[in-house]
Formats: structure tokens, sequence, C-alpha cells
């Protein structure tokens, strides 16, 4: 039974379970409040399950990409949580949760995640479709690009169908590492999305005053 | 909860450093540090997003190395106490996401608290070196001086009664001996860089000016720093001696412009204590580092009849110690634990103690 936590977007919090399927389910749109919703989402979302601490037997984390603030809440959050109570961190990539949605939703074929990374830009990842165990399959490393590129005719996805989200459903999320868990495939590294640099200028030593 | 020597957890993320304490009641068992200070180097101060990222990336070596330090495990633990305020916004809020998510994990209560009012509990904690000390007694002027933050504050009571006398208008005083270090060409930290050079320079060798001190200045800002003039006027002085084609006395310029930040900060904070005839003055805050302000503070108290507290300098600088501190002196006042609702409020008030 895993917890499973996202940022990357809003802020959704979900208990999923291998045989009972989902157990609970919350998320906010909201983009601004990460720190001040998070504490309130777990525990709520553990009342709702009807489940202990104790009961869980993984935490996981959206990793981005995603805006950088709130993203880090949500990490920081998984991480710690399972710091505490004892069990493993379990990193997953945000879109796969998206993509995961779409495929258990009926699209088959290609798909490309779209999500708000800021700053007029878009964070992106692109899949073939679900493998046998219904996996996403993902075709390059999730990237970030102005609105535009990917509207052009000729660039490389150019051809999928795409998928715009505001929020990572965390009950899907739960459900990819589930699905890693049963077939014993590698999560992702564990490290947030970033895929900007934090944006500093070095100076070139002090202006003149006078 | 155990509320008369409870065991707690500090999560302190306000700046560049990351700070995991564990005290009991009022004993230190840990504080554990990871600072980000060396990644900021190459930018000459505080990237706020570089600072965030470090602390998403301690807080879990952190905290296991600090239970570890203390010869505790977590599920031992009263409670967590963590900064929600002031500082840097992105960097609290990975403090504050970490600190509600092992409450959780725990079942245990939290503690919303004030990094300024922190630097004050610091002050209460013993140490194995430092077991005798007197309690803190009140009320105390505190002078709170780092990178972050310059702020002069009336503690009438630790848990329940702190006001905010002045802070700084413009930069932190840490901040200045940033800026002025660039100037002078030296390294990120400046306040170490400043007073190595100024090592055996004359403070009186010019008089750079002291902020918010004219008379007009004392009705609205009388327990108010400001130290951008100072900066620029250092600047200045610099431009102008180079541009004369003379070289520049370093140790002189720097020793004058220490000596500058320091009058200042020990002249407020002592007209603080005279003024509401207060006579006890604690320092805290990294800038309590600097060995002039402690010998200057020392001679001005001293004339002035004013006890000084200086807590030990690695209770001084930022750390979760400070904050598991405030969160035991809390609990065992009797003070119910923060909801869970609480964000990261980087202009929290001085007199806010807990959120
Ligand atoms: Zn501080």
């Amino acid at each position: 039974m895993l917890l499973a936590i996202d940022t990357s977007a809003g802020t959704s919090v979900a208990v999923v379970d291998g045989v009972r399927g989902v157990l609970a389910d919350i998320d906010t749109a909201d983009t601004m409040r990460h720190a001040e919703v998070i504490g309130r989402l777990i525990a709520e979302c553990l009342d709702r399950a009807n489940v202990r601490v104790a009961d869980l037997t993984g935490v996981v984390g959206g990793m981005g990409p995603g805006p950088f603030t709130g993203l880090r809440v949500g990490i920081a959050a998984a991480r710690v949580f399972a710091l505490g109570a004892g069990l493993p961190f379990l990193p997953v990539i945000s879109h796969d949760a998206i993509a995961l949605s779409r495929f258990r939703a009926g699209h088959t074929g290609g798909l490309v995640v779209v999500t708000d990374a800021r700053r007029r830009e878009v964070n992106w990842s692109a899949y073939s479709g679900a493998d046998a165990a219904g996996l996403p399959v993902r075709l390059a490393a999730p990237g970030v690009a102005k609105p535009a590129v990917l509207l052009e005719p000729d660039w490389v996805y150019a051809g999928l169908v795409r998928a715009d989200a505001v929020t990572v459903p965390a009950a899907d999320l739960g459900r990819v590492a589930e699905l890693l868990l049963a077939n014993d495939r590698a999560f992702a590294t564990d490290a947030a999305f970033y895929l900007r640099s934090p944006d500093v200028t070095l100076s070139n030593g002090p202006k003149r005053v006078s | 909860m155990n509320r008369d020597n409870p065991l707690v957890l500090g999560i302190e993320t306000s700046c560049d450093e990351t700070g995991i304490g564990i005290v009991r009641g009022s004993r230190l068992l840990s504080n554990t540090i990871a600072s980000s200070m060396d990644e900021h180097a190459r930018y000459g101060g505080v990237v706020p997003e570089v600072a965030a990222r470090a602390h998403l990336e301690e807080l879990v070596p952190m905290i296991r190395a600090a239970t570890e330090d203390a010869g505790i495990r977590l599920e031992d633990v009263d409670a967590i106490a963590v900064t929600y305020g002031p500082g840097l916004s992105g960097a609290l809020m990975v403090g504050v996401g970490a600190a509600k998510a092992l409450a959780i994990a725990l079942g245990k209560p939290i503690y919303a608290v004030n990094h300024l009012v922190g630097h004050v509990g610091a002050d209460v904690l013993q140490t194995d070196a430092d077991p005798g000390t007197e309690p803190l007694e009140y009320p105390t002027i505190a002078l709170l001086v780092s990178g972050g933050h310059t702020s002069l504050l009336l503690v009438r009571d630790l848990v329940s009664d702190v006001e905010l006398l002045g802070e700084t208008i413009d930069d932190a005083a840490g901040e200045a001996f940033d800026k002025v270090a660039r100037i002078l060409g030296l390294p990120y930290p400046g306040g170490p860089q400043i007073d190595r050079v100024a090592l055996g320079g004359d403070p009186a060798y010019i008089r750079f000016p002291r902020g918010l001190s004219h008379h007009k200045d004392m009705e609205h800002h009388r327990y108010d720093f400001s130290f951008s003039g100072l900066k620029t006027s250092v600047a200045r002085w610099v431009e102008q001696t180079r541009d004369a084609g003379e070289t520049v006395p370093l140790a002189d310029v720097a020793a004058s412009f220490r000596e500058a930040v320091i009058d200042i900060l020990l002249t407020k904070a002592v007209a603080a204590c005279t003024d509401l005839g207060v006579p006890r003055l604690l320092l805290g805050g990294g800038v309590i580092a600097n060995a002039r302000l402690r010998e200057l503070a020392v001679e001005r108290t001293d004339a002035a009849g004013i006890a000084l507290r200086i807590p030990p300098l690695s209770l001084c600088t930022d750390n979760g110690a400070m904050i598991a501190a405030l969160g035991a002196q809390l609990i065992m006042a009797g003070h119910e634990p923060s909801t869970l609702d609480f964000g990261a409020d980087s202009t929290l008030p001085a007199s806010v103690i807990q959120g």
C-alpha cells in the first residue's frame, strides 16, 4: 500500500493498493499554496483511506518536471515522510502519471504530455504508447520548450496526440509505482526534474557609483 | 506528549544553512548543519534558488545525521519544530513541507516558529561545554545580525512577548560585508574576509557614515538600521582613490568600514537598553562571529552596566537547534501545537512567535 505525493503542478495526494485499488485521492489545482496544503492533504488522505502509517509499504514522490518552488515541497515531504515512517522512497516522473491516466482511459498509440513550466514555457514528455504491463513507454527524457516549438510541423513529436494537464493525478502516480514494483522495473532517478539551471547571472564585478 | 522535558527535532531552512537540531528540554543533543555557502561564492551572495535546491538534497542526510549524533530514534521524538519565517520563501517552503510530512509520519505534533525568536531561543540551550549558564532573564534586548536580517528586539518573554524595536530598512549587515568585500576585490562570504584584511588597519582612518544616526532620523528610525549608504560611500572612496592613481589602503578601509557597521549596531542596541531601562543585551546571528563586534560589545555594555550574553558561535549562526529549543520552550510553557495549515511567511514579523 503506497502513499503518493505530487506538487509538480497543483498538490495531489493518494493512497493506492495493488489489490484494492485507489483508497483515497485528493487534489487541488492551486499552484500557489503547496506548503500550506501539503500536510492537511496527506493527513486527510490517510484518514479517508482509513489507513495508518504503519500499513503503508512505500512513499511515491512525483519528481517533476514542474515549476521549482512548488515541486520541491512535495519531494521534500515524500522523502521525509518515507524517512520518518521507515519506508522506501519511490521516485516517479510526474508526466508518467498523466500518460498512464490517458492510456487507462482508452487512449492508444503516441502521446505528448504537456504541463505549464511558468515563464511562458511548457514541460513536455513524449510516449509511444503503453507496454504489456500497462506502463507508458517514454520516447525521450522530459523537456522544456516555448509553446510555439511544440506546434511547429517539423517538431520531432509533432504527429503525436497532445495531452495538456493542469494537475498530476497522484492515484496514477501511485499506480505507476505499483506497476513498476509488480513488474520488477526500475524507478526514476531520485532527483528533481528541474530542466532549467538556477537563473543567476555572474556579475563582472561591482559597478561604479561615482 | 512529554511537556516537562520534551525531545524536539528542529528544522531550519530559512537561508543557506540546512539545520537540524535535537534538544531535550533545554539540553542540546545535536546541532547538525549543511551549508550551501560554497555554492553561492561564485555569485557573491546567497542565490535563493541555489539555496532551496541544496535544502532539498540535504534534508534527509541531515535528519539522519542529527538523530545518529543525538543517539535517538526518530520515533522517540515528542514534537517537530520548524522555521516558517522570516527568510527566503522557496527555501522556507522546503523545510515546511518536510516538517509537516515528518510530523504526520511520526504521529507527533508540530510547532511552526519564528526564525528571529529562534535566535533568542538559542541562548537557553545548555551544552556539555557550557553546562552551567544562568537562565536567560527577561526582559532583554536582542540584537540579531546576519546576512539575512538585522533586527533589534525587546524580549519580555521568549514564548509570549517579543516586540520588534527596529530593523534594517535596506541591506542586512552581513550583506553589507559581502558587498564591500566585492568592492575591495575580496571573495564571498565578506565578513571573515573583511576581518582578515582589517587586521592592523586603522578603524579611524576614514569616518564612514553611520546610517540613520542623524537627529532627524532618530524620530522615525530610532532603532532602525541602514547600510546601503555606507556601502556606496565605501565604493565612492575606493573609486576616488583609484582615480587619483593612489593605492587603496585595504586594511584601513576594511577596518574603517567594519567599525562603522559595528559602531552603529552597538550604539543603537545600547541606546535601546538605556532608553527602555533593560540592563541586558543578547547577541545572535552569523555576524556575531566577528571578533571586533564581540570585543566592542563587551566594552560598550561594560561601560553602560549592561549584562551581555552571547551564545556559543555554533548556535549564533542559523541552525536547527535554536528552532528545536524554541519549540521545546513553547511546549514546556504549555503552548498548543500549530495546526497543519501554516505556510512559509518570508516577511513574518518578529512579534509572531508561533504560527
Ligand atoms: Zn538567522
